[in-house]
């Protein structure tokens, strides 16, 4: 078998374990990939003589239980990987349970708006700043379902690590965790940037 | 190489498919990485030979190969012009992407970085897997397109809009590709990265790392960062073609006399922004891999420490860094301003100077040597002045002035040939003769080695030295038909040249090609694990290593280049006692 070393024991020069450093590399190209894009989104609006207004076109309200949906589910995840410090697995999946549940709020509202709008003509075609819109939420949503499957698999399934490697798997929540961090944080950009300004 | 592998950790004998197709062992996937990107440079530089005869010979039949093609591609044996701009598009596109980077860093990168740091595989094997397949499912997807009603991306490897927006279905193809093998490049560097850091064996401190691993540590850091603008402006223009949005089409277009159907409002320009933020920084994820195989070529040859190791270091760092700065010196054209072009003028003539301490450190270290001219030393020799040509002819290009009369003629297309064909190729050349003992077990032919230098050698620049002159005599390129040019068709006899001896080269890769290919399965066996008397940690496993590297982990004790210190002349990093 291989033994790959600092699995599940950080790296005394790093301090973080093999999983935790590459989901922080991960997450710097994340970075780099939402930042093309809301660089594409202020030269696209700056080059604009006539962006409309996101309060008007947009549903600040429904946006509004959105945001505080996603940063609900931030503090949800980070009490279910405190349960699992603690050694209390049945309070980790219902920490989780309630993440998942906020995160399938967030998407159902997310299919209201899109729908209301695609019903009102409003498509990607329709003008660069409902491209620029679907664009970005849409690859935002695509990051919710992937950050939804993850917590799936690791509420279900995943968790059977626990009796193994207690350690490891408490590992793999905080990653799963640091990702939906990052997940939320981009929405936090994205809502003020497309309702509110 | 299979019967060596099961030492005695007693693990099972695998079977044949998880063994060499879903093999986790970076070593196999590494290996797996070389075969495939071997094969499409072969691909890519057969379909620029085609080219390089219509340029020779313009409106005449392709010999054998023309009619064979399809009516479409050439029409009774002529290359037609829509297939010109294919060539173009899917040669640059190839090379870059599917060659050299799959090649330098999936293959050479996966081999070599956890064994010269002493791991026993990559930190995420599952991980590793998962990037060469997506890279071969990004391959087979750009393959694909040549066989698409309509032929494939026909918009330069750079795909400027608005053209490539209003181009064939072939262009989608190309975006779908291209979000495969960045995909693929992301989780290959996260992994390069995690275990160049975290598994280090004991005493691989980061001053002991071979240069090797360095260069493959600052490539990566590239790739992960550099990428994600071009995925995001990849999906940019798929949602313009898929879904008729407007980032790169300006208000008011019209495309063959009509004006489009479109809302408008995008900024072509945007494009090339996202696009040269990436493939600035990609000319080193292109050029690095190879410093750090003629470094370890270099050291071993020369029997003597690489001169300002550290500098060199320092440098390459610094290179990777300042590379993220320098992307609108492929702009100047567009009219972006002097402010931005003072900006970028001055950060590209700051790049050059650690380009130029790298080059110099190396021929330092040639300094009084007793160089052994082996066939891989030959390539790393050559791969110095090639580089040097290849870089100095750069900085005109950079600087806006020079550019305005030298953008887009062929005097660029000599200038990153010279880095990329004489430079980075013959620095994978080098690694290929070099650490093909150690993969397979057994010797390359050394004559068929030395004729396949020289011909090459002399060869390539006869291909690309006579474009400068062309370059600055005007003439553009992605031209058609020379002929219809005047200031052109002047200096057809220097095509006709170039053309030629880009035939000959081709012709001498079937001696490379041999020459591996036998030598691999009959080639002398090699009688040491250590043939070429090397420092670095591959050479003090066995041949071919076996599937965990290491029956013991090593300890390192010293620096990766100390030879000549003792009166065994070198001293490998894993003994004690030198
Ligand atoms: C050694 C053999 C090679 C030969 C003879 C060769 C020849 C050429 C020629 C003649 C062109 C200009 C095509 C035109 O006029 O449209 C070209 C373009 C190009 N080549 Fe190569 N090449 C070689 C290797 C490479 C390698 C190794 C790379 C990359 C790593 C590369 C990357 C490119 C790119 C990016 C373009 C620009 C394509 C475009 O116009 O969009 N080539 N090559
Ligand atoms: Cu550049």
């Amino acid at each position: 078998m291989i033994v790959i070393p600092y699995v599940d024991k950080p790296h005394p020069l790093t301090g973080v374990t093999n999983a935790k450093f590459g989901i922080w590399l991960f997450l710097a190209s994340e970075v780099m990939l939402f930042g093309a894009l809301f660089s594409t989104l202020i030269i696209l609006r700056t080059g604009s003589a006539n962006w409309p207004l996101g309060s008007t076109e947009l549903n600040v309200p429904l946006a509004t239980i959105n945001t505080i949906a996603l940063i609900t589910s931030s503090v949800t995840i980070v009490l279910a990987w405190a349960s699992l410090k603690m050694q209390q697995i049945g309070r980790f999946r219902v920490y989780m349970a309630l993440t998942l549940l906020l995160s399938a709020v967030f998407l159902v509202i997310k299919y209201f708006e899109y729908t209301h709008k695609f019903e009102h003509g409003h498509f990607p075609s329709t003008s660069t700043f409902f491209a620029i819109y679907f664009t970005m939420t849409g690859l935002h949503g695509i990051h919710i379902i992937g950050g939804m499957i993850v917590n799936a698999y690791l509420m279900g399934p995943g968790s059977a690590m626990w009796k193994k490697n207690p350690e490891q798997f408490t590992g793999r929540v905080e990653c799963a965790g640091l990702y939906w961090h990052f997940v939320d944080l981009v929405w936090i950009f994205l809502f003020p940037s497309f309702y509110l300004l | 190489m299979s019967s060596h592998d099961s030492h005695a950790q007693g693990h099972h004998e695998m079977g044949f498919i998880r063994k060499w197709v879903f093999s986790t062992d970076h070593k196999v996937i590494g290996i797996q990485y070389a075969v495939t990107a071997m094969l499409f440079l072969l691909f890519g530089f057969f379909l620029i030979l085609m080219l390089r005869w219509q340029l020779a010979h313009p409106n005449t039949a392709i010999p054998i190969i023309g009619g064979f093609l399809p009516e479409s591609w050439a029409n009774g044996g002529v290359m037609t012009p829509d297939f010109y701009n294919v060539i173009g598009a899917m040669h640059g596109t190839i090379m870059v992407f599917l060659g050299v980077v799959p090649l330098s860093v999936g293959g050479f990168g996966n081999y070599l970085l956890p064994i010269q740091v002493g791991a026993q595989d990559m930190a995420f094997p599952k991980l590793n897997m998962a990037s060469y397949w997506v890279f071969f499912i990004g391959g087979v997807i750009m393959f694909a397109s040549f066989f698409l009603p309509g032929g494939p991306a026909a918009n330069g490897w750079t795909s400027y809009p608005p053209l490539s927006v209003v181009a064939q279905n072939g262009q989608t193809m190309w975006l779908l590709g291209m979000v495969f093998l960045i995909t693929s490049s992301l989780l290959g560097s996260v992994n390069f990265i995690v275990t160049g850091v975290q598994l280090r064996t004991k005493g691989m401190s980061f001053f002991r790392m071979p240069l090797f691993v360095w260069a493959q540590l600052v490539t990566s850091f590239l790739l992960l960062l550099a990428f994600p603008p071009l995925e995001a402006a990849g999906v940019l223009q798929l949602m313009d073609r898929v879904f008729g949005s407007s980032f790169f089409l300006p208000s008011g277009l019209i495309v063959s006399g009509e004006k489009l159907t479109v809302s408008g409002g995008g900024n072509p320009i945007l494009w090339q922004h996202l696009f040269w933020f990436l493939a600035h920084p990609e000319v080193y994820v292109l050029i690095l891999p190879a410093f750090g195989i003629v470094a370890e070529v270099i050291a071993t040859n020369t029997r003597k420490p690489i001169y300002g190791y550290q500098t060199l270091i320092y440098s390459m760092v610094f290179l990777g860094f300042m590379s993220f700065f320098v992307w609108a010196h492929h702009m100047f054209m567009t009219g972006m301003g002097t402010n931005l072009s003072n900006f970028f003028q001055a950060t590209t003539m700051i790049i050059s100077v650690p380009s130029v301490i790298i080059l110099t450190t190396l021929l330092l270290t040639l300094w009084g040597a007793s160089i052994r001219y082996t066939v891989p030393m030959l390539f790393a020799l050559a791969f110095l002045p090639m580089f040097a040509i290849g870089g100095l002819t750069g900085l005109p290009l950079g600087l806006a002035a020079a550019d305005i009369h030298l953008h887009d003629t062929y005097y660029v297309i000599g200038h990153f040939h010279y880095v990329v064909a004489p430079g980075t190729l013959f620095g994978l050349f080098a690694g290929v003769y070099h650490w093909f003992p150690k993969v397979t077990g057994r010797k390359t032919n050394v004559a068929l080695g030395k004729l396949h230098f020289w011909i090459s050698f002399l060869a390539i620049n006869g291909v690309f030295f006579p474009m400068f002159f062309q370059g600055m005599a005007g003439v553009s390129r992605r031209l058609y038909d020379p002929m219809v040019y005047a200031h052109v068709a002047h200096s057809q006899g220097l095509t006709v040249l170039s053309s030629y001896c880009s035939f000959i080269l081709g012709a001498a890769q079937f001696l490379f090609l041999a020459n591996i290919i036998y030598s691999a399965f009959k080639g002398k066996k090699v009688e040491s694990d250590n043939p070429w008397e090397s420092t670095t940690l591959e050479w003090a496993t066995a041949t071919p290593p076996p599937h965990e590297n290491f029956p013991t982990p090593l300890e390192v004790f010293r620096g990766p280049y100390e030879y000549g210190l003792t009166p065994k002349g070198y001293s490998p990093q894993h003994l004690q006692e030198a």
